[in-house]
């Protein structure tokens, strides 16, 4: 797989306040996770991609207006759900989540349930989670209603888009409906708590004496 | 699990989780295993309920502790060196993205029965009651002699050569009073006993260099503590495993390490076999292949705030040098609280610890205890530190060391890299992860 080129997506110089938010995937195995966030982020698309291979995380930015930029770190889970081995640190201090199913398998809506049911457990009560129904370019497959999922997402308070990391379709309306649901209002702070990296701690690649602890 | 893989990993301690990153990034096909449900092994960060499943067998966590999720206890007590080997590993291998570190507040000694701060810089030295003024004098001598001393360089000798020379000359050349040489040996060089004075000086010397190096990094102590507790340090390497292509297992018992005309080759869990042509796992894993060399008890204590005559630091190291306690070994209080979400804002975690010496252990750390104040609750485990009998070379099986008494992970990386060249042969070079540094900079719009 090439991964050099460009994303033709959105590369805005950030503008006024930028805001880094820590994104999660979650949901079943092959359900097209790494395709939303390689389509998000370097709009490409690899019918035969296999798992996540060497990246830590990808990051996009989402100029919200002339004032606002988001900056989305997204967080794949490199196959660690496969066994039911994802690490808690996997979502702690996630301040978004995309929970992925796929519209040709029913199985993994139970499956994106029960994540969002673990989310609400265990990450931050403030996280804006995002339910993706995609492959919605396999319509004739199809087993998953519209109706259905949008049923249970409004009741579960969640944002929905039916996707397709193949066609793009909704893919860039998935994220940039996240960045809006962001409660940016509320953070004073353009690099609020637990959501720059180091922000808080001691950058071990910097070689200084600089402490950045504000306490 | 019925397939080959080139690597098993059995357990998600630290030392697995490193081996286990720096192999899958070289391109092996690694499968990593553990018994239990959570990540770290022995040097895994407990919630209240897991913890008191552990030492309590099963009890409800007692209720005006606070929530479950606020809680994050280290089963062993360390702090990473500044300036040390798991640092550079960290950053090598950009595991650092993954966590947030935060500096250990101080750095303590216990001394005639006071409390004394471990000079952190010119002016805490100057100021400091653990030495007079002329020992003061002396000392500085001592440490210009160790800054400038360079082994492949003779003229910086004058005219010792430390290869040779044991540390005790080394202390009786510059005449240093029997507390200064308790301080430096123990709070400074960290030997947990006396024996290196026999030893040749270089040991120690480089010791001592860490020590003021990652001082000299970030000011304040030498130490280094990971937000969310130790256990993120195999958590981070698990997910570079897996990032390049480390299957993870958790929650897996295993029932047969399985050989063939005296090789491994594979791993049986019920009636599944996963095949492989080398096994790395601690020594739970393997108890017919290790031996016991020492027996360390710990004991977590919860407390109500910052111990006593401390500062009201929110973490620290505290060194009681053995010769303080008439003792062989010295005792170490690691402590820990809120700030860096190990547990709620109303507690603090301390873990006394010390290498076992006599049959009443518990006696042994009484007076690491009685330095704590208040203890609000008490966990306490006797452990067997277990190394491995053979080099794992004929078999293929290569056993680590259980995590020693030190409090810092030092011997952790050694072990690591002896484990990395006896399994492929070759000494751990440890490259800059450049292709996702690049990657970085080109989503960063660059």
């Amino acid at each position: 797989m090439s991964n050099s080129r460009q994303g033709a997506t959105q590369q805005p110089q950030p503008a006024g306040k930028l805001f880094q938010f820590k994104l999660v995937l979650l949901g079943e195995s092959a359900v097209g996770k790494s395709s939303l966030v390689l389509r998000f982020v370097k709009d490409q698309f690899d019918d035969f991609r296999e798992s996540t291979i060497g990246a830590a995380f990808l990051t996009q930015t989402i100029c919200l207006d002339d004032a606002t930029t988001v900056k989305f770190e997204i967080w794949d889970t490199a196959g660690q759900e496969r066994y039911k081995s994802l690490a808690p640190m996997y979502y702690r201090n996630a301040n978004c989540a995309v929970v992925v199913y796929d519209i040709t398998q029913s199985s993994s809506l139970d499956k994106a349930k029960s994540w969002v049911k673990e989310l609400q457990r265990q990450a931050d009560p403030n996280i804006v989670i995002a339910l993706a129904g995609n492959k919605s370019d396999l319509s004739a497959r199809r087993v998953v209603e519209t109706e259905e999922a949008q049923a249970y997402a409004d009741e579960a308070g969640l944002l929905f888009f039916e996707t397709s990391a193949k066609t793009a379709t909704n893919v860039n309306e998935l994220f940039t409906s996240i960045a809006k649901k962001m409660p940016l209002d509320m953070l004073a702070n353009p690099r609020p708590r637990g959501t720059g990296l180091n922000a808080r701690g001691v950058d071990l690649n910097r070689d200084s004496k600089e402490v950045g602890c504000a306490c | 699990m019925d397939e080959q893989y080139d690597v098993i990993v059995m357990g998600t301690g630290l030392t697995e989780c490193i081996l286990s990153g720096l192999l899958s990034i070289e391109g092996k096909k690694v499968l990593h295993m553990d018994r239990n449900d959570y990540y770290g092994g022995e040097s895994a960060s407990l919630n209240l309920s897991q913890l008191f499943k552990k030492f309590r067998d099963g009890e409800a966590p007692t209720a005006n502790l606070g929530k479950d999720r606020d809680y994050n206890v280290d089963l062993i007590p360390k702090f990473m060196m500044a300036n040390g080997e798991l640092v550079k590993i960290l950053t090598h291998t950009d595991v650092t993205r993954y966590l947030e570190f935060k500096l250990v507040a101080g750095s303590y000694v216990y001394r005639e029965g006071k409390i004394a701060k471990v000079p952190a810089t010119e002016m805490e030295a100057v100021r400091s009651p653990l030495m007079g003024l002329f020992e003061k004098r002396r000392a500085k001598k001592f440490f210009e002699y160790v800054q400038t001393y360079r082994q492949e360089d003779p003229t910086t000798h004058q005219g010792m050569d430390m290869a040779i020379t044991p540390m005790d000359a080394v202390y009786k050349h510059f005449a240093l009073e029997a507390g200064t040489i308790d301080f430096i040996g123990h709070a400074l060089a960290l030997h947990l006993e006396d024996s290196y004075l026999s030893r040749p000086a270089l040991e120690t010397f480089e010791r001592i260099t860490l020590y003021m190096s990652s001082m000299a990094r970030w000011g304040k102590s030498p130490y280094l503590y990971p937000l969310y507790g130790l256990g993120e340090l195999p958590q981070g390497f698990a997910r570079l495993s897996a990032i390049y292509g480390g299957t993870y297992m958790l929650d897996k018992p295993v029932d047969e390490i399985v050989y063939e005309d005296g090789k491994v080759v594979g791993v049986r869990s019920g009636s599944e076999t996963a095949k492989c042509t080398q096994v790395i796992c601690d020594p739970s894993y393997a108890p017919d292949k290790v031996h016991k060399v020492a027996r360390v008890i710990r004991a977590i204590c919860l407390l109500r705030g910052p111990i006593p005559n401390t500062d009201g630091v929110d973490s620290f190291q505290l060194i009681i040098p053995q010769n303080q306690v008439q003792r062989q070994n010295d005792i170490y209080i690691a402590g820990v609280s809120a700030s860096h979400n190990v547990c709620d804002k109303d507690h603090y975690l301390a873990i006394v610890s010390t290498v076992i010496e006599t049959e009443n252990p518990q006696q042994e750390i009484e007076p690491g205890l009685a330095l704590l104040g208040p203890i609000v609750d008490k966990f306490v485990s006797i452990v067997d530190i277990c190394e491995p009998v053979h080099n794992g070379t004929k078999d293929q099986v290569f056993v680590s060391k259980s995590y020693d008494a030190t409090s810092h992970f030092e011997t952790v990386c050694d072990d690591v890299k002896d484990l990395y060249k006896r399994i492929t042969g070759n000494d751990l070079v440890l490259k800059q992860r450049l292709t996702q540094e690049e990657e970085q900079k080109e989503m960063a719009g660059q």
